[in-house]
């Protein structure tokens, strides 16, 4: 039963963010692009003053899966690099953390890219 | 020597040029809009057999082209003169499209007023004299001008409530200095408007404004009514930008709705093929004049028809550099009559 409220939750959570992102679309101006940035910088700054992590650990994948999440990952792990590494960390931390995220979207990007061909929308 | 010029902004053909063939070639889409019977070719594949959607683009503009010609019964090698354009940079379709054609060329950007643009220089040579045959061929795609515009399609991007849908299309008219109707009798080009207006999914506002300054100036010019006109139809303003055009005349006192309707609004049907505010792109006028409009002129539908094909004249850099959309429209006045 704790597994399914687990799903509910993070059902939610994904869910509220999109939701955010549909409202943003349909009555701001603001491009897909600028939403996107918005989101992993909104992501970052929640992460660094550990307004995210409580809502990572309600949600699950539905708060670390969305764009803000990417954004929460890059702020943890420049907090863990600094505190090994010093001022350097807060130039790595955020590519080590972001390295599997980028790997898969390249990778998966290519292999779909190989199998599948575009259509239009309709 | 005649003058040519009424008003301000007005050229009157005193020659008229005929409209001798017309055809146009869409895409699925568009072929299963309320206006499919008025297509001469309605491709189920829309890269039109090509490896890429620029080239498919190309395929729809010679095709269009030659199916024009062959319904005004001629050949290429008697045209003096193509007008033509699209949507891409450098406006590739047009130029690859009259490769090897021996036809001299005129290349045109005029974003999605290219068809009245292109239409209006070519009667505009005709009447003065500078040949017997001339052609007008514009085009858009949706898969290209998603590339051009916004992003490719691989991105999968959302569409905003106010976008417009580009139409997979292209149209050729060819024109003849004698011959029967219908004519071109008079042409408006418009001049740039710009009410700062910075969202480029919301076009048929940004256009909305120049459609008004340039359908009321030939109003004006030609001291006609909007009665006077069976149908005054714009190029692609959309649902929301023909309620603005509406608007503003009614400012003026006038009540334009009883003739007045606009490409985008017809070509899809706007709630069963979710297109939002309706379709755009310069293929959109193109194929509803070559199909609904001059068909419907040659069965009698109308004999008096103001084509007012609207473009927004921005790009992306511009906007991404904070510009707003400067729109332009060209009216052009088509009569079965001389």
């Amino acid at each position: 039963m704790e597994m399914f409220w687990q799903f509910v939750r993070t059902f939610l959570c994904g869910g509220i963010l999109c939701l955010i992102g549909q409202i943003l679309i349909d009555k701001t101006n603001l491009t897909p692009a600028k939403i996107l940035t918005l989101y992993v910088v909104s992501g970052v700054v929640l992460g660094a003053v550990g307004i995210y992590e409580p809502i990572v650990k309600w949600g699950g994948s539905g708060a670390t899966v969305p764009l803000t999440g990417f954004g929460y990952a890059l702020a943890q792990e420049v907090k863990i690099a600094v505190a090994s590494d010093g001022f350097l960390g807060a130039m790595t931390g955020g590519i080590t953390a972001a390295a599997g995220g980028i790997t898969a979207a390249i990778f998966f990007g290519w292999l779909t890219a190989l199998i599948f061909s575009p259509r239009d929308k309709g | 020597m005649e003058n040519k010029k009424t008003g301000a902004q007005t050229f009157v053909l005193c020659n008229p040029p005929s409209i001798s063939g017309h055809a146009n070639v869409v895409g699925e889409k568009e072929g299963q809009g309320p206006l499919k019977n008025s297509f001469d070719v309605i491709s189920i594949d829309d890269t039109f057999g090509e490896r890429s959607w620029e080239k498919a683009e190309v395929e729809m503009q010679k095709q269009a082209l030659t199916m024009a010609l062959t319904k005004a019964k001629q050949t290429p090698s008697i045209l003096d003169f193509l007008f033509a354009g699209d949507l891409l940079n450098q406006c590739i379709s047009a130029g690859y499209a009259a490769r090897n054609t021996g036809i001299p060329f005129f290349g045109l950007y005029g974003a999605c007023s290219t068809m009245g643009e292109s239409l209006s220089l070519a009667a505009l040579l005709l009447d003065g004299g500078f040949g017997e045959w001339g052609a007008a061929v514009t085009s858009s795609h949706f898969c290209s001008a998603e590339r051009q515009y916004r992003a490719p399609l691989e991105y999968g991007g959302q569409r905003t409530p106010t976008s417009q849908w580009t139409a997979t299309a292209a149209g050729a008219v060819v024109l003849a200095k004698n011959g029967e109707g219908p004519y071109v009798t008079h042409v408006t080009p418009g001049c740039i408007r710009d009410k700062g207006i910075k969202d480029a999914n919301n076009m048929g506002a940004a256009m909305a404004w120049a459609a008004y300054d340039t359908i009321s100036q030939h109003l004006k010019d030609t001291n006609r009514s909007t009665s006077y006109y069976d149908l005054i139809i714009t190029g692609d303003l959309g649902k929301l930008g023909m309620e603005i055009v509406i608007d503003l005349f009614a400012e003026d006192g006038i009540d334009i709705t009883p003739n007045y309707t606009d490409c985008g609004v017809l070509l899809f049907d706007l709630k069963e093929q979710d297109v939002h505010c309706g379709a755009s792109g310069c293929g959109c006028s193109a194929s509803v004049l070559t199909g609904y409009l001059l068909n419907g002129m040659r069965a009698g539908q109308w004999n008096n028809i103001l084509f007012c094909t609207t473009g927004a004249l921005h790009s992306p850099t511009a906007l991404g550099q904070g510009e707003s959309i400067p729109g332009i429209c060209h009216a052009v006045a088509i009569s079965t009559c001389k």
